[in-house]
C-alpha cells in the first residue's frame, strides 16, 4: 500500500484538519467529525445535513457551503457515521425551520440516521425529514435485497435541494423536491480496479489486467458481472442503456448528464466516456440540458466511472443553476 | 453462585467476546471483503475496545452495577462507536438484553433477555431466517438457551448448547443467497461465503464458554 497518510487509523481525522485549514469559511467539529457552514445555524432556513462513510470525497464534506449542504458527518472509511454525529450536526444547523437528512440507501446509513432522527427529535424537538437516495440500476430493487444503492444522484440532489432551502422554502417542500430528484435519477458504474481501504492495506478484490467489473457500487464491493475489458464506446453503452431502459428516459426528455470518476481515473478518460455517453443520448433523442464531469462521488483510489442521468423540468434546472459556493461545486457567485 | 448470571459473569463474558473479536479481526475482515466492504472486523474491534473501557468504569463504581446495566452500557457504547449496520444492530441487541435482564440472575431470565435482544435486532434490521445475516446464528442460539433453561438445564449447559447452535447456524449461512445488507447486492455471488455478522454472533456465544460463565470460574 502506497498512500499519502500518517497512520491508517488517523486518516479521517487528519483529512478533516486539512479541510479546516483549506476552507476557512467552513468549521469542523473534530470530536464528532462534522464539517459545517461557518455561519450556522441560519435562522429560518431549513438545514440540510448528509453523511456517510469516508472515502467518497468530495462527497459529502466537499458539498458543504452556500446553496448546498449545511453539514456533513464523516464516518470511518466506508462505514456509516454513528447516530451521535448526526445528532450533533442536526443541532449545529437547526435554524428553527427543521432539518433534512439526506441518506444514501445502505443498511448501515439508514439504521444510524433513523436512530439519530429519533434521538435528535427527543432531545431538542427539532423537526427532521429524511430522504433516502437509491438510484443504482445495477441492484435489483426487490424485497430480496437491501434495495438499490444511493450513488451519483446524491450529488445532484444535494445541489438541487440545497438551492431550494437557500431560497427559504419550507421543510416539506425541500423534502418533496429532494424526493422528486431521486425518483427521476438513475445511475450505473463500472470499475477497472479495486480500491485499498487504508486500515486493510490491500485491494478489496482482485481484478485481472484484461477485466473490468460492471455494476459496482462505491465501497469496493464486487459488482454484478466481471467482463473482458472493452473500448469506451462499448462501456458507455453498457452503462447508459440499462439506465435509459430503467426509468425509462425517452425521446424529448431533458437531462442532467453526470459522468463521475471513481477516484483513480484521470479526467481525460472521463471526457472520452462523456463523449460516448452524449452520442448515445443523442441517438435516443434525449437532450442534455446540463452536464457534470469529474470525480464527485468516489471510491478511494478505484479506477472506473459511473454515469448518472437525471430527468429535469424547469424548476429543477433553475435550482441546479442557482448560486453554489462549496469546496467542490462553485458557480453563479 | 455458579448457576447464576452475575454481574461479574457478564463482565467476564463481554470482555472475552472483545478478546475473541480482536483475535479474529483479520478473519472477520476477510469474510466481509468477500461479500461486503471489508470493515466488519475493524469496526467491531473498535467498538468492543471502547466497551471494555466502559466496563472498567462500571466495575470501579461504588457499588458496581448489576449485569443488566452493564449490558445496556455496552450496547450504548457500540451504537456510538461502531457505525455501519453492525453498530445499531449489535448495539440494540445488548441494549434490549440489558434492559430485560436488569438485576435478575437466573438462566430463565437470561433466556428472556436474549429473546428481547433478538427481537430488537429483528425490529431494527427486519431480517428473517435464511436471509444470510446475524439472525441465522442468533435465533437458534436464543432458542437453545430457552429450551435448555426451560428443561432446568444448568447455565453452563444452556450456554454450551447455545454456542453449538450459533456455530451450526453460522455454518449454515455459507450456501445461502444474501437478502439483507450490503451482501444482498451480490445476489447469487454471495453463495459459498460465510456471513461475517453470523460469525461474530458465534464468537459471542463461544466467549461465554471461554469466560466460564456458569462454570464457577466467573460466577
Amino acid at each position: 500500500m502506497k498512500k499519502i497518510i500518517n497512520d491508517p487509523s488517523a486518516v479521517v481525522a487528519d483529512a478533516l484538519r486539512g479541510v479546516e485549514a483549506a476552507h476557512p469559511e467552513l468549521k469542523v467539529d473534530h470530536a464528532n467529525k462534522v464539517i459545517y457552514r461557518g455561519d450556522s445555524p441560519r435562522g429560518g432556513k431549513v438545514g440540510i445535513i448528509s453523511g456517510g462513510g469516508s472515502g467518497h470525497e468530495p462527497l459529502h464534506g466537499g458539498f458543504v457551503g452556500l446553496g448546498m449542504l449545511d453539514a456533513a458527518c464523516a464516518g470511518e472509511v466506508f462505514t456509516s457515521p454513528v447516530p451521535d454525529q448526526m445528532v450533533a450536526a442536526t443541532k449545529l444547523v437547526d435554524g428553527g425551520a427543521g432539518v433534512l437528512h439526506v441518506v444514501k440507501n445502505y443498511t448501515g446509513d439508514v439504521l444510524n440516521f433513523e436512530m439519530a432522527a429519533e434521538m435528535a427529535a427527543a432531545e431538542t424537538g427539532v423537526e427532521v425529514a429524511t430522504v433516502v437516495t437509491d438510484d443504482d440500476v445495477a441492484v435489483q430493487d426487490s424485497t430480496w435485497t437491501a434495495g438499490r444503492r444511493g450513488v451519483g444522484v446524491t450529488v445532484l440532489l444535494e445541489k438541487i435541494a440545497g438551492a431550494a432551502a437557500e431560497q427559504g422554502r419550507g421543510l416539506a417542500e425541500v423534502a418533496d423536491i429532494a424526493r422528486k430528484v431521486n425518483a427521476n435519477g438513475r445511475s450505473m458504474g463500472a470499475a477497472l480496479t479495486s480500491c485499498t481501504v487504508p486500515a486493510v492495506g490491500h485491494p478489496t478484490f482482485d481484478l485481472g489486467d484484461g477485466e473490468f467489473e460492471l455494476g459496482v457500487g462505491i465501497h469496493g464491493e464486487p459488482g454484478r458481472q466481471r467482463l473482458p475489458l472493452v473500448p469506451a464506446r462499448e462501456l458507455a453503452e453498457l452503462l447508459v442503456e440499462p439506465i435509459v431502459a430503467d426509468l425509462p428516459f425517452g425521446s424529448g426528455d431533458g437531462v442532467i448528464a453526470f459522468v463521475n470518476g471513481l477516484g483513480g481515473t484521470p479526467l481525460i478518460e472521463l471526457y472520452v466516456l462523456y463523449g460516448e455517453v452524449a452520442r448515445i443520448l443523442a441517438a435516443h433523442g434525449i437532450t442534455v440540458a446540463r452536464s457534470l464531469v469529474g470525480p464527485f462521488i468516489t471510491s478511494l483510489d478505484m479506477a472506473g466511472a459511473s454515469v448518472t442521468l437525471l430527468k429535469v423540468d424547469d424548476e429543477m434546472l433553475g435550482l441546479w443553476d442557482a448560486p453554489v459556493r462549496t469546496p467542490a461545486l462553485r458557480w453563479g457567485i | 453462585m455458579t448457576n447464576r448470571v452475575t454481574a461479574t459473569a457478564i463482565d467476564a463474558w463481554l470482555r472475552a467476546f472483545g478478546r475473541l473479536v480482536a483475535d479474529n479481526e483479520d478473519e472477520l475482515t476477510r469474510l466481509d471483503a468477500a461479500i461486503g466492504d471489508a470493515d466488519h472486523g475493524a469496526n467491531m474491534n473498535r467498538g468492543l475496545t471502547a466497551a471494555a473501557a466502559a466496563l472498567d468504569e462500571l466495575a470501579a463504581g461504588d457499588p458496581p452495577p448489576a449485569a443488566g446495566p452493564r449490558l445496556t452500557k455496552v450496547g450504548m457504547t457500540l451504537i456510538s462507536t461502531v457505525g455501519g449496520a453492525s453498530g445499531p444492530l449489535f448495539g440494540t441487541f445488548f441494549l434490549r438484553m440489558g434492559t430485560a435482564l436488569g438485576d435478575q440472575e437466573t438462566p430463565v431470565a437470561l433466556a428472556a433477555a436474549l429473546r428481547a435482544g433478538l427481537e430488537g435486532v429483528v425490529q431494527r434490521g427486519k431480517a428473517e431466517a435464511g436471509d444470510k445475516t446475524m439472525y441465522d446464528a442468533l435465533a437458534p442460539a436464543v432458542e437453545a438457551v430457552e429450551a435448555a433453561s426451560a428443561d432446568g438445564e444448568s447455565l453452563a449447559g444452556a450456554l454450551a448448547a447455545a454456542s453449538k447452535a450459533a456455530d451450526d447456524g453460522c455454518a449454515a449461512t455459507v450456501p445461502l443467497v444474501a437478502r439483507k445488507g450490503r451482501a444482498s447486492y451480490l445476489g447469487e455471488r454471495s453463495v459459498g461465503h460465510q456471513d461475517p455478522g453470523a460469525t461474530t454472533v458465534s464468537l459471542f456465544f463461544r466467549a461465554a464458554l471461554d469466560a466460564g460463565v456458569g462454570s464457577g470460574e466467573a460466577g
